[in-house]
């Protein structure tokens, strides 16, 4: 593991991305995902990553988050060398510095709107947990909705409770996979300023994952991915 | 149509029903073996009855000589005759080593049916010229072998050989020591037959083919009447070893039938998982025009068919096992079984199994015949809820009600075995409710300050489709049957080895002679004897009770034995020891009226007499009548000398007879005692009641043993449904657990919350397992065994931590996978 590679001295870049690789086994042999990506984004920044399927854009925000390894470059994130740290060290970074909204929104079923919005920051050992996760949703226009499950709130709803929950522990950065892939066309535009609206109130970072040029375009910077590198 | 799309979707086989099956196979399993091995052990009583016997008809006198006149009569009749005595006495070998027997004196025409199997030699040969044959035991402990010389009484007899089998042991089971074989012609040399001494005439009697035992024995009690002679034929030729087989077989069956309950909650949760992945083509058919009637009849046939799968391999397995037990351990059962395949146990256990399984599988069931064809649209296909409808509620009681039926209609205990079905679903309901109140307990909770992994495993015990009840149930039922066992074999071991062994003496010794009493006590206490005491002993049969014969009193139960055989007959100017008085009075020390009695309490009341009442017994063939004096409660734990009837001297103390003692001595001076009193005294002899009690032990373990192992199968059935329990969650769980990583939680936190979850499930089935444990073995000890009950927080205490453990173990290891499952991929599939 290389972790040695110089990174430039731009103090207010949030994420530094230098050669990245990411090699995953399969049955018919290693597969090379991401071949060597540079990236640095600014803090505040709004990026939108845009890419075919399977160009790498879902790896590099695995990667970002540190729910993936890298196995090859240098990954820093608010400081944090993501390769040197071990899972618990990681699960700790994320709790401190990202918020990822997912295009399936990843809820727990079993919990309420406000446990699933809730448990970020009880496990980050937040005193008024409950209170901040009410009013989180309250943001999100969810306040009527505090104690459902999420069998029993409509897909927008839903990525709205996701939206809430990843912003509750007011992350430095946000990453957003694909947000409105499971909504409808007004659904996803109101899940869309939603999520611009928090970002531009809490001075977030975004990294923002998606097919759409046009919901790209709403970011200050575009980056293209193809066949694992940034083109 | 049902059959068709029946066997269209049993083609996936038993795929997601596998512990379904399991729980099937081992409560049935269970059930049917020991069904079957006690089937086999009463073809084998029936078949070898008059070998076990030793006739067609057996006459017992006490220690009464049975009289000439019997002999004439039988012999008029056709019999064939043989004449045995057996009583306890002392074999010393010329290097000083002794051992207690139980020595049996036989005639040459002995045994009349089957044969002894003597190493080497021949039984007559072996007993002729005062020739004594021996258990290996005997000769192990002594260090003789066959030609060496031992000292038997005042005689001296050659060792002839090794006793391999004896065909009669079942029917006359020796208690006290191993066996010794004498010819009867050698008793009169041993000086063992004195007045009083504790010993038992039988004469056995064989008839020509087709004749009329039962018509024998009643013209029998009619051309002897007031006998008072115990009389068998071969139909009951072993009792004790039947009521022993019948209540142990009884209690396996039921902790079978445990194992069978905790196997049924398995199938109720296996079917439900298994429809819950049928669900979609379920609903597929429903769209197809399907009426719940053809889907609850496919469903129906699926089931019954993977039931009866489980059920046909419980049937094996209960087949096979009895073999292979009794390969394992046949030398330990009372009466060797004989082996083959029994069909009624097999096919009792196979029903058990289908009622069980339907009983469980109807409410899925009814369930899945619900599912709409619009469910295909949601998420959650199964209904939520069961529409109780009336045919649904009335079906599931109707077979909960065939179940319990069967059970108490095959226990000869009826009323135990009602008992055993009340609690068994009282059980269920505890622990279903304590489920329940874990839930709601754990929704109430509020720790604002708590940590979030605590929280979270609390919260982790109520969501929605948590498996808290199940998990509680499964584990519960079957702890509650092992610790239930492990309290009453726990009270067992405690009164026989514990409480007794304080308290009791070091030895018995019985048949000391008037004369003999000053020297026995002389020679005892020379050898280092702390504490000696002694009551006159005679040998009383009962004759009537108020002027009906013996036979003819109604009695209950529990006291009917004190009817039957000689009876300890002592006198005294002063209560016993261990004793105390609950009505009348006891006679002036100089008492020399009419002959009084002062009468076991408890006898008393089964037999419906009191005081002023008479009993008439028969001491060295004279009738004496003895008018109830005094009741009394006696503590026979004591294990101090003490008599159902004492009586007043006078009469009896002019009486020839012996003299029982007990006394206690410390270990370093136990042997001493013994061999100075049996050297001194060739006629008496001591019972050392360590061994007396290490034998009652040995016997409470085996039994507890079979017991344990029995209960065992419970718990893994339990086992079973708790790990198809844990692995219905393991999906969820997993991707609570990748979230939660995604959401920063640590292993450690997440690892944290699931401890909480599993350890407070874990205690508190502890807890309740510990609860149902301590009633059912109150329960059983209290009303069944008439002993006392001793709390045991120890092994309280062991339940509810093994049981927290337990589950923290299952939990944890069900769990360990989803803890390491790697976020990437999951959330990719998603």
């Amino acid at each position: 593991m290389d972790t040695a590679l110089p990174f430039p001295a731009t103090l207010t870049d949030l994420i530094q991305v230098r050669h990245l690789e990411l090699t995953v086994p399969a049955a018919a042999g290693p597969v090379n995902i991401l071949k060597g990506m540079d990236l640095d984004v600014g803090a505040g920044e709004a990026v939108g990553i845009i890419g075919a399927s399977g160009s790498g854009k879902t790896s590099l925000l695995m990667v970002l988050a540190g729910l993936e390894r890298a196995t090859g470059g240098a990954v820093k994130v608010a400081g944090h060398d993501l390769r040197a740290l071990n899972e618990d060290a990681l699960a700790r970074f994320r709790r401190q510095t990202v918020g990822i909204v997912f295009q399936s929104f990843h809820l727990i079923p079993t919990m309420t709107a406000l446990e699933n919005v809730a448990i970020p920051l009880e496990l980050a050992g937040t005193a008024d947990a409950q209170d901040r996760a009410a009013e989180g949703l309250r943001q999100v226009g969810l306040g009527h909705r505090l104690t459902h499950l999420p069998g029993q709130l409509s897909g927008g709803e839903q990525q709205r409770v996701a939206l809430a929950r990843a912003f509750a522990p007011r992350p430095k950065l946000l990453l957003a996979d694909e947000p409105t892939g499971n909504l409808d066309v007004t659904t996803g535009g109101m899940v869309m300023d939603l999520l611009f609206g928090l970002r531009e109130t809490l001075g977030t970072t975004l990294l923002l994952i998606t097919h759409d040029p046009a919901l790209a375009a709403r970011c200050g910077r575009q980056v293209h991915v193809m066949d694992g590198r940034i083109v | 149509m049902i059959w068709t799309l029946a066997r269209r979707e049993l083609r996936s086989g038993t795929r997601g029903v596998r512990i379904v099956l399991a729980c099937l196979a081992l409560g049935v399993g269970a059930i049917a073996a020991v069904g079957s091995l006690r089937a086999a052990i009463d073809d084998g009583l029936a078949t070898d009855s008059r070998r076990i016997l030793g006739g067609d008809l057996e006459v017992q006198s006490g220690a009464q000589p049975l009289p000439d006149t019997l002999r004439d009569w039988l012999r008029g009749r056709g019999a064939v005759l043989s004449d045995i005595v057996t009583m306890r006495s002392m074999l010393i070998a010329p290097s000083g080593e002794r051992q207690l027997v139980e020595l049996k004196a036989v005639d040459g025409a002995y045994p009349l049916v089957g044969a002894a199997a003597v190493t080497p030699g021949v039984l007559g040969a072996g007993l002729a010229d005062a020739g004594v044959v021996l258990e290996p035991v005997v000769l192990e402990r002594l260090g003789v072998r066959p030609g060496d010389r031992l000292k038997l009484g005042q005689a001296q007899v050659v060792v002839r050989g090794t006793l391999m089998t004896e065909p009669d042991r079942a029917a006359s089971p020796t208690i006290l020591g191993p066996r010794a074989l004498i010819g009867l012609a050698t008793l009169p040399a041993t000086a063992l037959v004195q007045p009083g001494s504790l010993l038992n005439y039988d004469l056995r009697a064989t008839f020509p083919p087709g004749a009329d035992v039962p018509g024998v024995m009643a013209a029998l009690r009619a051309a002897f009447p007031e006998q008072g002679w115990r009389l068998r034929t071969a139909a009951e030729a072993a009792p004790a070893a039947a009521r022993l087989i019948e209540q142990t077989s009884l209690f396996l069956t039921l902790v079978g039938l445990s194992a069978l309950l905790v196997g049924g909650i398995g199938v109720s949760t296996g079917i439900r998982a298994w429809l819950e992945a049928r669900a979609r083509t379920i609903a597929t058919l429903r769209c197809l025009g399907a009426t719940t009637g053809t889907i609850f009849g496919t469903i129906l046939i699926e089931v019954g068919a993977l039931a009866l799968l489980g059920v046909l391999a419980g049937v094996a397995v209960g087949a096979v096992l009895p073999l292979l037990a009794t390969w394992a351990f046949g030398d330990q059962l009372p009466v060797p079984p004989r082996l083959g395949v029994y069909p009624r146990p097999l096919a009792l256990a196979a029903v058990y199994g289908m009622l069980t399984a339907a009983a469980f599988a109807l409410w899925p069931l009814a369930r899945a015949s619900q599912i709409p064809g619009a469910a295909l649209f949601r998420d959650a296909l199964l209904p939520a809820r069961v529409q109780a409808r009336p045919a649904l509620l009335a079906g599931n009681a109707l077979l909960v009600l065939a179940l319990v039926a069967l059970v108490v209609l095959n226990a000869e205990a009826k009323l135990f075995a009602l008992w055993f079905c009340v609690g068994a679903g009282l059980t269920v309901l505890l622990f279903w409710g304590g489920g329940a109140a874990i839930m709601a307990g754990a929704r109430r909770v509020r720790m604002p300050g708590a940590p979030a992994w605590a929280r979270l495993g609390l919260s982790n015990l109520h969501r929605p489709g948590a498996g808290t009840v199940l998990m509680l149930v499964s584990l519960g039922l079957g702890l509650s049957t092992l610790a239930s066992i492990a309290l009453i074999q726990g009270n067992l071991r405690v009164q026989v080895l514990n409480q007794l062994p304080a308290q009791a003496p070091t030895f018995f010794f019985v048949d000391i002679q008037d004369a003999q009493l000053e020297q026995f006590k002389t020679t005892a206490a020379a050898q280092g004897a702390t504490r000696i005491a002694e009551v006159p002993s005679l040998r009383a049969r009962l004759v009537s009770v108020n002027g009906t014969p013996a036979d003819q009193v109604q009695a209950t139960p529990d006291t009917q034995w004190a009817l039957r055989g000689d009876r300890g007959l002592t006198y005294s100017a002063m209560p016993p020891e261990g004793s105390r008085i609950v009505a009348g009075t006891w006679w002036p020390a100089d008492y020399d009226g009419p002959p009084l009695v002062s009468f076991d309490a408890n006898l008393a009341k089964g037999w419906g007499v009191g005081l002023g009442d008479t009993l008439r017994v028969n001491v060295l063939g004279r009738d004496i009548d003895l008018k109830i004096a005094s009741l009394r409660e006696i503590a026979w734990r004591s294990l101090s000398l003490n008599f159902t009837m004492v009586a007043s001297p006078g009469l009896l103390a002019r009486a020839p007879h012996t003299h029982l003692a007990t006394v206690y001595a410390d270990a370093g001076h136990e042997a001493g005692v013994l061999r100075a009193v049996t050297d001194a005294l060739p006629n008496v002899s001591g019972i050392r009641v360590a061994d007396v009690l290490g034998a009652v032990a040995a016997l409470v373990g085996k039994l507890g043993t079979a017991l344990a192992a029995t209960g065992s199968v419970t718990l893994v059935s339990g086992a079973l449904v708790l790990v198809g329990a844990i692995a219905a969650g393991q999906r969820r769980r997993m991707g609570d657990a990748v979230v939660l990583k995604t959401l920063g939680a640590t292993r450690a936190q997440i690892r944290a919350a699931w401890l909480v979850e599993f350890g407070l499930i874990g205690a508190v089935a502890g807890v309740l397992a510990a609860l149902v444990g301590t009633l059912a073995s109150w329960g059983v000890v209290h009303f069944v065994m008439r002993a006392d009950w001793v709390f045991l927080p120890g092994t309280l205490a062991t339940v509810v931590l093994g049981c927290t453990a337990l589950m923290l173990v299952f939990g944890y290891a069900g769990t360990a996978a989803a803890l390491r499952a790697p976020a990437g991929p999951f959330l990719r599939q998603e």
